[in-house]
């Protein structure tokens, strides 16, 4: 198996709230992600996937844990040194196209500001560089002195995209790109950026929480649910053999523009909501909720392991599986 | 569409008075419902989907908002610039209104109970102790866990799904003929929305009340719709029953729509094809239809001709001039795909 690209090892990401609380946002994450393929990050509002894709590229100090990036290990805290030696190599892509452009720039000097900080190309070649990643995204090259607010949320998404990609990196995260924009725009994104990642071999983390869409991108899914990373396996098999009892709770919960299919779906409704990851007891995460809970599972939270045999990957963190 | 539909809606043109000019937000809407039925108007934002409905209730601020054509038939009673029918209130009273963001929606400085008693209060002319009582039976009726606790807690108590919960409870405090839902699960992640969208079908099943859901996700109108209505740029392009919008789709818009989204269906390699373009302009209109610049099948006479219905069966209606019989071959088209 080739080298991965980015080693995530028990990464950690508390915050403190006050003296006595602390939020668990992302607890004990450990997984690759291999070098050209898509991992899909999916889990609710609150399950910390956001903070750990914003973790891993060093926008927050981590708790505990290490990121190896490309053989590296990724400092604990990023200094603005830090982050000008990675921008040409990790670039994040944001959820909400309104508020990630700064509304007093230009789509212009918004998109050159990257090169232009690094300081590494002339003033001319990132000009031409500029207008040639607005085409590149699909964009009018001529619209390099207009302001974000005369874009669509779909055209402001490819500014964005633009944006991180003139740097050349080699892994992007994309936390939630897709979420702000309609339908049909959503298709025009997601190909847009297929298309980059097949011509630029990148390497990309796809947080979302629309399990039809990470599944027809991702190579691999991951679920989290509260902070710790529950099940990982390659995207089919994720969604349509899953294993945790949340992961197939939220399979079961995920809409199909198909009323046949939701005439005949069975129902695996789970009571109740995410508990507050403030203070988080002992035991599995998803045990107050889970239909399927023993006693083991409020002592002692279980560990991912590979459940299937003959070297293939399949991780899912639940005692069910323990003994196969 | 029968003689006693309890909301038959047409020919309903709204437009807005803004700085830029005026925007003909909603353009010749017709669609109806029947009593105990669900449909559902599906659109991508700025369709003109949740200003349709909120006209014919007067929820629109009038000016910078204008009816300027059509009728809104509310069981019987003719109810545009109508608060009241027989003296009676519609709002709150024959219809309840669901909206997108509980958040917001709620007031932030009542209890929950007090906000839900305030309908019965007013229009079922409770005393404060009955309407209290019976909010806390509503609380339970939505499932809320220890409703009575629940009812003396304010909204920033309450989780997003809780709240949607508690505005349910409010919409059908009063027995509505009429639920209307816009957006209820858009801010709500998926095993709350199968949640929140199982609460409403099972509501509206006991009461026996006719639902309009405004969605732009496909596959919650699957889940719940009987017949779907589909807006764009201010016009209803197509309507049928749901499986006749999903499996014989016959506007090349609702194709569009329905190929732009992933399916999971584990033997087919999906491609998305994504509409190009995005929608027109609504402060001039197109004068043809409002969706030819980006469809793939447009003719000469889509960009001058604004399509009239055509029949595609009893409940399916399409408004595309490739169901004329001009261009007869060019509709089994659009159907094979």
């Amino acid at each position: 198996m080739t080298e991965p690209l980015v080693q995530i090892h028990k990464l950690t990401k508390h915050f403190r709230l006050g003296i006595r609380d602390t939020v668990h946002a992302v607890d004990d994450v450990s997984f690759d992600i291999r070098p050209k393929e898509i991992v899909g990050l999916v889990g609710e509002s609150g399950s910390g996937k956001s903070t750990l894709g914003k973790t891993i590229i060093g926008l927050h100090a981590k708790t505990a844990g290490s990121v190896t990036f490309a053989g590296r290990r990724l400092p604990f805290r990023f200094s603005t040194s830090h982050f000008r030696k990675f921008a040409n190599r990790m670039q994040m892509i944001f959820q909400d196209p309104y508020s990630s452009l700064n509304p007093r720039m230009t789509v212009g000097e918004i998109i050159a500001e990257g090169p232009k900080l690094l300081g590494t190309k002339g003033r001319v070649k990132i000009k031409h560089e500029t207008r040639e990643w607005l085409e590149r995204v699909g964009l009018n090259a001529d619209h390099v002195s207009r302001y974000p607010h005369e874009f669509s949320g779909g055209q402001r998404q490819r500014i964005g995209i633009a944006r991180a990609l003139i740097l050349e990196p080699d892994f992007v995260i994309c936390d939630e790109p897709i979420s702000a924009l309609d339908v049909s725009v959503q298709a025009q994104v997601i190909n847009l950026l297929g298309e980059l990642k097949d011509s630029l071999g990148l390497t990309l983390l796809f947080i979302a929480h629309d399990l039809s869409m990470v599944r027809y991108v991702s190579d691999r899914i991951a679920v989290m649910y509260l902070g710790s990373l529950i099940e990982l396996g390659p995207a089919d098999e994720v969604f349509f053999n899953p294993k945790h009892p949340y992961t197939q709770v939220l399979i079961g919960s995920n809409p199909e523009p198909d009323p046949k299919f939701e005439r005949s779906r069975t129902f695996t409704k789970i009571q109740g909501e995410i508990p507050s990851p403030v203070n988080i007891k002992p035991g599995c995460r998803f045990a107050s909720r889970c239909p399927k809970v023993m006693d083991v599972c409020r002592k002692k939270a279980p560990e991912l392991r590979n459940i299937a045999a003959n070297g293939k990957e399949r991780l899912v963190a639940c005692y069910l599986y323990e003994d196969e | 569409m029968t003689a006693n539909s309890l909301l038959q809606v047409s020919n309903l043109h709204v437009e807005f008075t803004t700085y830029g000019g005026i925007v003909h937000a909603v353009r010749g809407a017709d669609f109806h419902v029947e009593r105990g039925e669900t449909l559902a108007i599906v659109g991508e934002s700025g369709c003109g989907k949740s200003v349709a409905v909120q006209s014919v209730l007067g929820l629109i601020p009038i000016p910078p908002g204008r009816i300027t054509q059509g009728e809104a038939i509310l069981d019987g009673h003719q109810i545009l610039g109508h608060q009241t029918i027989e003296g009676k209130d519609i709002r709150g009273n024959r219809v309840g209104m669901i909206f997108q963001d509980p958040m917001t929606s709620l007031n932030p400085t009542m209890t929950i109970g007090n906000q839900i008693a305030e309908p019965l209060k007013l229009h079922r002319k409770m005393s404060g102790a009955q309407a209290k009582k019976r909010a806390i039976e509503l609380l339970e009726m939505t499932k809320i866990p220890e409703a009575a606790k629940r009812a003396s807690q304010y909204p920033f108590e309450f989780s997003g799904g809780m709240l949607q919960r508690a505005m349910i409870a409010m919409a059908i405090a009063c027995e509505p003929d009429l639920l209307i839902a816009d957006e209820p699960t858009t801010a709500l992640d998926v095993t709350i929305q199968a949640q929140i969208l199982e609460l409403i079908k099972d509501l509206q099943q006991e009461v026996g009340m006719g639902l309009i859901l405004i969605t732009h996700d496909l596959g919650v109108v699957a889940g719940v719709a009987d017949r779907v209505v589909v807006m764009y740029a201010g016009e209803i392009l197509e309507s049928g029953t749901a499986d006749e919008i999903f499996f014989a789709p016959s506007h090349p818009y609702t194709l569009g729509l329905l190929s732009a989204m992933p399916t999971n269906r584990r033997d087919v390699v999906q491609t998305l094809m994504p509409i190009p373009g995005s929608p027109p302009d609504l402060f001039s209109p197109p004068e043809g239809c409002g969706y030819a610049a980006r469809c793939p099948q447009a003719m000469e006479a889509c960009v001058a001709n604004r399509p009239t219905q055509f029949t595609v069966s009893d409940s399916h209606f399409s408004k595309c001039w490739l169901h004329h019989e001009a261009c007869e071959h060019r509709v089994l088209e659009v159907q094979q795909v």
